[in-house]
């Protein structure tokens, strides 16, 4: 079990994406202003959250500050590190606590690693897309770095609302999938709007030299999928949930690959 | 090459049917494999318990106008390289069946 500091001395800001809530408790009053002002449009007012955080800010003390984030479970517990952070929970408690230094990434980091976790039980992910909503449906772009993810954020039209340019939130109803806003940033460093609807389609993007929308089978497009799925967890539940939400979204949700000319014209072709 | 070769799912994957491909997850590292037709086969038929070239001759060759000398060679080479992959094992003895639990369905 996991020896959590008592909340009461603590104050805290809720920060609910995607419809889960998170309560962050520390004593640094400036570290939670901090966190109000980086997750504006996701600061909750919930009292029933879904975790609890406590954070003890400080150097983690890791051996080396500039290693990758390590994921591992142990006897149930979660144990996320990173050279910013140490951080660790209990899913049946849904507590945890955060040893980190006074900077906003690493909470970040840790939001990212336990929604993804938390919506791969639920069907969901975290995807390597940008996404927006255009007349009540919403449409994900997604690909790697470069693919133009931002790029279709920033020529979105007036009537699009950003979600994201970086991190969608696919969240698994009883009939199909819903996008969320994040406010996990690219390269727009522009928070996504607090809002949500029914997914309409996903489309891998490829840079061209015209815009055309080709459709993609099935088995390619849970490949492209699962390759653009942030995973962390090398778990073998976990895996198994990945790949099911994989080929039950690319069975409901057409997937198609989005060509390209980077101007606004693209957006004649959605919605 | 043996003809004694026992091949048996790795109980380290998750597995999944769809279209005409099999998509494997490797629990270990996250990998991700997907089998053609063929190979499809094979792995759906390593029970552990069925020596590879009974697999080859009774599901593969029964179905392909392969040779069926040739079909083996091949089917051994693919075993091979998916056992360095960690996700099939091989003996040449008959081994224990995966664990069925693991294999998602469509």
């Amino acid at each position: 079990m996991l020896e959590l500091a008592p909340l009461v001395d603590c104050s805290n800001v809720v920060i609910e994406i995607g419809g889960i809530a998170a309560r962050v408790a520390a004593a640094d009053p400036a570290f939670l202003q901090m966190l109000e002002n980086r997750y504006a449009g996701f600061i909750s007012s919930r009292t029933d959250v879904d975790f609890d955080f406590h954070v003890d800010l400080g150097e983690p003390g890791m051996a080396d500050p500039d290693a990758d984030v390590s994921v591992a479970n142990c006897m149930g517990c979660w144990s996320v590190e990173r050279g910013d952070f140490r951080a660790e929970w209990e899913p049946e408690t849904s507590r945890g606590r955060i040893r980190q230094s006074p900077n906003p990434y690493a909470i970040d980091a840790v939001l990212r690693i336990l929604h993804s976790m938390l919506l791969a039980k639920r069907g969901g992910f975290l995807l390597h897309a940008a996404s927006a909503i255009r007349n009540g449906k919403a449409f994900l772009f997604a690909g790697v770095s470069g693919a133009g993810k931002t790029t279709m954020a920033g020529l979105a039209p007036a009537d699009a609302s950003l979600l994201t340019d970086e991190i969608s939130y696919v969240r698994k109803h009883a009939h199909g999938y819903s996008a969320c806003g994040t406010p996990f940033t690219g390269e727009l460093e522009q928070l996504g709007e607090n809002i949500s609807a029914p997914i309409a389609a996903l489309y891998l993007l490829a840079k061209g030299s015209a815009n055309r929308i080709d459709p993609v089978p099935a088995a390619e497009a849970a490949r492209a999928l699962l390759s653009n799925i942030l995973f962390f967890a090398k778990d073998q539940e976990m895996i198994g949930a990945l790949l099911h939400s994989a080929c039950e979204f690319v069975g409901r949700i057409p997937v198609s690959r989005l060509t390209f000319v980077p101007d606004s014209r693209v957006w004649g072709l959605i919605g | 090459m043996s003809d004694k070769l026992y091949v048996a799912r790795s109980s380290q994957i998750a597995a999944r049917r769809l279209d005409d491909e099999m998509m494997i997850m490797s629990a270990v590292d996250s990998t991700l494999f997907t089998l053609n037709e063929t190979a499809t086969f094979i792995w759906e038929a390593a029970d552990g318990s069925t020596s590879l070239e009974d697999i080859v001759t009774h599901k593969i060759c029964s179905r392909f106008e392969v040779v069926e000398s040739e079909a083996l060679q091949d089917a051994e080479e693919m075993v091979r390289q998916l056992a360095g992959h960690g996700i099939l094992l091989l003996s040449d003895e008959p081994l224990a069946a995966a664990n069925p639990s693991r294999q998602v369905t469509p």
